[in-house]
This record gives C-alpha cells, structure tokens and sequence, in this order.
C-alpha cells in the first residue's frame, strides 16, 4: 500500500547466473528462495495434491481439532483446512502475479516513453504519478469492488495499476540517467532505431532494478490482497488466503489455529520476497549488509619518547594511523610522523593528497573520519597525551584549547541553521557565557575578520554568503573560544585567488595579535613561503624532510622536495619569499 | 511565501477536481448494473428503470457529475441510498475515529522510529543489527496481520486489552487509550521500519558531513551534535517519507479497524462497498483525497520551516 516506494539504485548489470551463484552463498537469500520454490510447487500443483474438495463441507466435520483424516482439521463449514489451503495459494499467487504484470507493464512501458522521449508524455504520466499516489489503494479497491463485484481478479488488475508509479518512477528515473549516456548518443549517431537502443542499452540497466521491484510489490499484492478478503469483500466460492483469514477470525474463539495457518502463509511469503529483493540488492550494490564494524582499537602509547622542550606546544612523536578494511584488516596510511610545534609558530605541513598531512591533523583533534585510528605513538599537547585520549579528554581540549579551520567552507557550515547561531552555540557551551555576551563576542570577531555588515552575516544561512565570507567566518569561529593552538586544513584552497591572500594575510594577523600556533596542512608552497616559520614535508606518510622554511627554500636535502618545488616554479609565479630565493631552488 | 502556498493549494484542488470526476465515472458509468446490485437479481426491467430514474441515474453521466459537484460546493454530498444518512454526516463521523488512529500511528511511529534510528546509528554493534532486522520484519509484515497476532495474544491469551470495540476519548480516557494501543501498535509498525530506514541513513551520512567535524572541533558533543544538527537536517526527507507513509496507513486502517471492530471509515467502507451504496463511496473517496492533498501541503509548509534553502 504505502511503501511501494523504495529507492533501488544499482548500476551493475552482473550475470544473471553469476548473481544466482552469489545468492546461494546468502543464507537468508537461500532459505526465501527454497520457500519460494516450495510455495510455486504448491501454487502450481496445489489443486491436485489436495487430499479433499476445497468446498465440501459437511455438518459432522464442523471445526474438528487436526487428525488423520484431516492434518490440518476442518473449518467452520466442516472443510479440510490443508486443501483449501493447498488450492487458495494457487489463487492468492495468481492473483498476486495478475497485480504485478499489470504493474509491470503499465509502469515500464510509461516509464520507458516518457523517461526516452519525455515531452507531452512526461507531462501526462507525471500528472497520472501523482494522482495514484494520492489515493490510499485500499480505498480505491473498495470502490472498485462496489462497481465490479467481488472478483479477486479484477481488484487485482486495478491494484496493479495503482502500483505501476512503483515501476514507473524507477524505471523512468534510470532512464533519465541512461537517456544522457555518451554511449546511447553514440548508438543514435550511428542510427541504431530508437526501439533497437531501448532494447539493448536501456532494458539491460533497468532490468536488475526492476526484478528487485517485482519481488517488493509482490509482496505488497499479496498483502493487500489478503487484506481485501480478510475484509470479506472476496468472492466466498474462492478460497484464498484471505477468505480464509476471514472465516478464521469469525472463530477466532471457537478455534484460534484457524486464522494461523493462512497468516503464517501471507506472513512468510512476504517476509521471504522482501528478504530476497533485499539479498538481490546487496549483491548487486556491491555491499554486504550494512554492518559497521566499530573495532575499537588499542594503540600503543609511546611513552619512552624524551620530553619536548619547554616551549613545544605540540609534540608529535612517531605516529601512526590506520583504516581498518570491511575485510578485517587494518590498512596503514601514516607511518610513523614526528614534528613539533612551537609556541608562536607557524609550522607548515606540505605534500601531495593522499600523503597523509591531514590525517596527521585530524590525529591531533581526534577527529579521524569514520574507520581511521591512531595505531601507535605520542601526541603531546601541552603535556597532554592525546593518542587514545578518552572523548572527555579530547572535549576539554577542543575548542577551547586547539581549534580547526577547514578547507572547503561551504560543507562545514550548517545548511540549516543561520551562521550567528553555529558561532554562538559552541561559545555558550564552551566557554559558559551568556547568549548576549556570546552574540557581542561574534559581532566583534566578525568584524575583526573583514565582514563588513556583522549583524546581517549574522542572520544569514549558510546559501546566502559567498565563499571568502565564509572562509572568514570559519575563522573566526577557530578563535571563538581562544584557543592557543589552530589547526588549518588548506584554508585557502577553495577560494578565488584575490581572497587567498586576503585570507592569508588575516591569518597572519589573527597569528601575531593572539600569539597563536598554526599547524597549517596545504600543498602549496606559496602558502609556505607566504605565512610559515618551519615546514615539514610529507610523502607517502612518512615526514621526508623538515625544517627552516628559508632552509628548505634554499637549500632543499631531499629529492622530493626538489621536485616539489620545482613542480611550482613550472606553473606559476610563487608569491612573496619565494620569489626572491626562486633562482637558488 | 504566499505564491508558495496558493499555488500549492490550486495544484492540491485541481487534483481533487481531477479525483473526483474519475471516481465519479467509475462509480456511475454502469447505472443499471448500479440498480439492479441495490434491487437483486430478481428484479423486473421495470423495477431497475423506475429506480434508475428514481435515483437520477438516466441522465447523462456528466450532467449527473455537474449536479454532484454543484451539490458538493455547497457541502452537500448526497444521502445514503440505503440508511438516508447523509454522507457529511456519516463519513465525519467515523473519520474523527479514523484520523485518531492514523495521526496517533504517524506521530507514534515519527518517535520510535527517531529514537531507534539514532540508537542504530550512533551506537552501531547490536543495536544496529536487533534494528535492522525489526526494519525488515516490519517492512514485510502487512499491518493487518500483526493486529491479528496482537489480538490473539493480548487479548485472547493474556486478556489485557479490550480485544475489541472503541471508547470515545470523550467519555473515558483510560478505556480510550485501552482500546486504540493495539490498533495503534499494528498500524505503527510498517511506518517505523520505513522511516528508521530513512532516519538512520541520513544519520550514518551526516556523521560523515565536513560540518559536524567542524562542530566538534569546537567543542561541542557528539551527542548534542547528532539531536540538534543531523536530525534537523535529515528532517526533510524523513518528513516527505511520512506523508508517503501517511496515505498509506489511511487504507491499512480501514483493514485493521475490521479486527478490532472499531467504527471508523473502514466499517462504512465496507459496508457501502458490500451494499454499492455509492454516494457514501464516492464521499469516502473524497474526503480521503482531499486529505491526502492537505496532508501534502502541510509537509510542503514544514519542508519550507525547515530548510532555509527552501523559503521564498
């Protein structure tokens, strides 16, 4: 009825057999599709192998208890409950399929002209999408059984046609995606017929979403239909499962197992349909069932390292991070990083994506993406241990203490909440203070952060401001709560180059004004050269070389970094310190 | 904002326009079928053409829908051919019962299925999985026969709750709530595995969101960054999921109101639909639509509420 709904999204077209060999090594997948197997037998032979006549009845055989005679005992009318049982599932399939085919060929065939062709049928189906989905089905299956009488078949055939949306937004919205395929253009240009591209590019990606569907809304049909005759609106020369769980539940007092028997009937027949779709989808999403694994992993706390010096603020000492792999597995994407951090001073963490910079500095806040670990190591802030620190340790710290300004600043704002509050909630909760004294503090960061209207910033969303603003936002949300050490992740990356160096220079200021250490990851040397005391380079996860930014600038040790930087005098003039050292490098 | 709405509304009314007039063919198009379903089959030539006059069914049939709809402006939908109810009358009266039922399952179903959704997502490990199976079953299980199980354990084997039959909430709170848990319960089901569904994959995706590493990097809790930033943004589509939802249980309970024998629009409806008493259909029909459209529109509003991208 309702949930004919589910978003199927698969883009593979595996082999059919292939799959099936897949399946087989689901064990749910096996035991729905034995009972489906067992249930079709049935359906198909059902009327034959019923011991008795469905509709003889008989006034001395009146709800007798299960026996020899009759295994699953007699109903109200003195009939064998197992053969009606035997014979309603061939009715109940059947009708089920009745459903399911007129769905099927309404919702494709629509589906396929509209989403091909779109225009005027895009408009009409759109309109009939949306005037289905707006009557409740059993509604509309009670008045249609009031103009066409009782017949199973005839619901069936009308309530496959309010389940055709179920096939037609999906096969219309695949269709859509596949319609904009180079590959199919190419086969137009090549003039393959319009039926020819439907039949081979188009049917092949809509066939797996569309099996997966056809279980689901059997399942449905099954319900509903069962439903409809539960409701005793079926024809009572008919049996199936749902007069039956009509008759049953006149007696429900009487005898209680008369109503169980069609129920369990309807009740695993939609469990196994669902369960199946659902094994179907996974295979073929390429996803085991959405298990999480949460491993909690120790790391080895180094705790031999010899004490930093007294004004190191950040001291890093052979850390290592890892993700841990659905197979089990932990892959290792740091090895080993060791670097400290001045108080005051501006440390730059270089290298290329995917070289672990970020890692290391998403290590530090403990705010490592889902599945990333620190392995082993030491992470000393101000005295503190940080490799397996506890979420209250880390809590104390962040915000207050070491703050993060990210790369790409639309993402790391709220969509649904205005800037003024994002900035406000965490100097209440952090710092304690009142909502007033908090929205003073904002007004006055803000303006200290170059937004020339602060009230207005304020009580905007995130959609309403351009990127730079937001960049200068976020920053001033890093400093909101005073802390002494900030972590940036390419700050500047995502803006305009005119904002980079206004960003940069704000930075630089925010630095000197605050006293405040910056760790600051990027991949640009002219970000280096522009704002930074020392530098670290990274390669492959192993810090390859660090030291003096004049010393590295001048006199580079190692190759990578040589290459690095010559990378950047390729392409574009380096700005600042760069630029007079240019020549030695 | 304004446009927003009205615009809204005349799309929402065109429908039920459109709606109306179908229904209205199907349920007319046959009138001597009509007459002689209310006369039964012995009914003489003359007997069937004396009532298809007597009930204005020899006209044309949209002459006919032009005087129903005319009548139905002025809130006049036409009386029962069998009881001489009028249909207003009849339909709001149980519908009163319906909507209780369905709005108590929705919001029921809104709340379970948050607080499973955050606990699976949030916590993973057993809970995960004890939820994603309950999704599953869920899912699978028509509503119907859980209202089934339900009364032949609580009520039939343990007798805890009336098994059947509806106290106004008028005249007895404690026997109203007694008698509308169970129903509520089965409704509630399929709409919790629905949208824990839903909920607890926005909630997965939005720990992952670059802004609630950014929250926490300020301090803020996990905990209260789940409640008060990834709810309300993965409201939106857990919202339009409701609605879906919504249509759906007004037809399931119009099958689980005939287990418990409570008199709401699934007892009219099936006995109109037995009878053909088709003016009480075709008000049913109505009515259902129209709500669905009100329904619709009240998401749309909320949609607006909560996501700024959305308001004019």
């Amino acid at each position: 009825m309702s949930e004919f709904t589910p978003t199927v999204t698969v883009s593979a077209d595996a082999p059919s057999d292939h799959l099936f060999r897949k399946l087989l090594r689901n064990p749910l997948a096996v035991v729905s599709m034995g009972y489906l197997l067992i249930l079709t037998l049935v359906a198909v032979f059902g009327s034959l192998i019923a011991p008795h006549d469905p509709n003889l009845s008989s006034i001395k055989m009146i709800l007798k208890s299960p026996s020899a005679e009759h295994l699953l005992g007699t109903d109200s009318a003195g009939r064998d409950v197992l053969s009606r049982l035997l014979v309603a599932t061939q009715v109940s399939i059947a009708a089920a399929l009745v459903a399911l085919i007129v769905s099927l060929i309404i919702g494709v065939v629509g589906g396929l002209l509209a989403g091909y062709y779109g225009g005027f049928f895009d408009n009409m189906s759109s309109w009939g999408t949306a005037i289905l989905m707006a009557l409740p089905a059993v509604i509309v299956l009670l008045a249609s059984r009031a103009v066409f009488g009782p017949s199973v078949w005839i619901s069936m055939a009308v309530f496959g046609v309010l389940l055709s949306p179920a096939f037609f937004r999906l096969v219309y919205t695949l269709v859509r995606g596949v319609r904009s395929e180079l590959y199919v253009d190419a086969a137009r240009v090549s003039g393959l017929s319009d039926s020819r591209i439907i039949g081979r590019h188009i049917l092949t990606v809509v066939r797996a979403p569309i099996i997966i569907q056809s279980a689901i809304v059997l399942g449905i049909a099954i319900a509903i239909q069962s439903g409809l005759e539960f409701l005793g609106l079926g024809d009572l020369l008919v049996p199936t499962w749902g007069s039956m769980l009509n008759e049953g539940f006149g007696n429900i007092y009487r005898q209680p197992t008369l109503v169980i028997w069609p129920a369990l009937a309807v009740a695993f027949t939609c469990m196994a349909l669902v369960l199946l779709a659902n094994s179907i989808r996974d295979i073929l999403e390429g996803s085991a069932p959405t298990q999480r694994r949460t491993v909690k992993v120790v790391p080895e706390v180094e705790t031999t390292a010899t004490a930093p010096a007294a004004d190191v603020l950040l001291s890093v000492r052979d850390v290592r991070v890892g993700y841990s792999q659905p197979n089990g597995t932990t892959k290792e994407v740091v090895h080993g990083v060791s670097l400290d951090l001045r108080k005051g001073e501006v440390h730059g963490l270089i290298g290329e994506s995917g070289s672990g910079k970020t890692q290391t500095a998403f290590s530090v806040m403990g705010l490592l993406p889902q599945g990333g670990n620190v392995l082993g190591g030491s992470i000393l802030f101000d005295g503190i241990q940080l490799v397996g620190a506890s979420e209250d340790v880390f809590r104390k710290v962040r915000g207050r203490r070491i703050a993060y300004i990210p790369q790409e600043p639309m993402s790391n704002l709220d969509p649904s909440y205005t800037i003024g509050s994002q900035l406000i909630e965490p100097m209440r909760y952090v710092l304690g203070i009142s909502k007033k004294e908090a929205q003073e503090r904002v007004i006055a960061l803000l303006r200290r952060v170059g937004i020339p209207d602060p009230a207005r910033t304020m009580a905007s969303y995130p959609h309403e401001i351009s990127g730079g603003m937001a960049q200068r936002v976020l920053i001033a949300g890093a400093v909101s709560c005073d802390a002494e050490l900030i972590i940036a992740d390419e700050p500047t990356t995502a803006l305009d180059v005119t904002v980079q160096a206004e960003v940069l220079d704000l930075l630089r200021d925010l630095q000197q004004e605050r006293q405040l250490s910056i760790l600051l990851v990027t991949h640009n040397f002219g970000v280096v050269a522009d704002i930074c005391d020392r530098v670290s380079v990274m390669q492959m996860g192993t810090i390859v070389e660090s030291g003096d930014v004049v010393d590295i600038f001048t006199k580079p040790q190692n190759a990578y970094t040589k290459s690095l930087l010559e990378a950047i005098l390729d392409d574009s003039t380096p700005r600042g310190a760069l630029s007079s050292t240019g020549g030695a490098a | 904002m304004i446009r927003f709405i009205l615009g809204r509304l005349l799309a929402g009314l065109i429908l039920v326009v459109v709606i109306s007039a179908l229904t209205f063919a199907m349920l007319y198009a046959n009138s001597e079928n009509i007459a002689r379903r209310i006369l039964g089959q012995q009914a003489t030539q003359e007997m069937i053409a004396r009532k298809t006059e007597e009930l204005g069914l020899n006209k044309p049939l949209w002459q006919q829908y032009f005087e129903w709809f005319g009548s139905a402006l002025q809130g006049d939908f036409g009386r029962s051919w069998f009881t001489g109810e009028l249909v207003s009358e009849g339909v709001s009266n149980r519908l009163i019962v319906t909507l209780t039922l369905v709005l108590g399952a929705t919001l029921v179903a809104a709340i379970v299925a948050v607080i499973l959704s955050v606990l699976a997502a949030v916590r993973g490990g057993w809970i995960d999985r004890v939820v994603q199976i309950i999704s599953v079953v869920g899912f699978a299980l028509p509503g119907f026969l859980l209202a089934l199980g339900l009364v032949l354990v609580f009520a039939i084997n343990l007798g805890w709750f009336n098994a059947t039959g509806y106290t106004k909430i008028t005249d007895d709170f404690g026997g109203w709530s007694r008698s509308v848990i169970l129903p509520i319960t089965a409704l509630a089901l399929g709409t919790v595995s629905v949208v824990t569904q839903q909920v607890r994959g926005a909630i997965l995706d939005g720990l992952n969101r670059d802004y609630v590493r950014t929250l926490r990097s300020r301090g803020l809790g996990l905990n209260k960054i789940v409640l008060k930033h990834i709810l309300r943004n993965a409201g939106g589509p857990a919202l339009s999921v409701l609605a879906v939802q919504f249509i759906g249980l007004l037809g399931g309970a119009v099958i689980v109101e005939q287990v418990f024998a409570i008199p709401g629009i699934g007892q009219l409806a099936v006995s109109s639909t037995v009878k053909a008493d088709i003016p009480m259909v075709m008000g049913l029909v109505l009515v259902t639509a129209i709500i669905v459209v009100l329904v619709n529109l009240l998401i749309d509003l909320s949609q607006a509420a909560l996501n700024p991208k959305v308001r004019m």
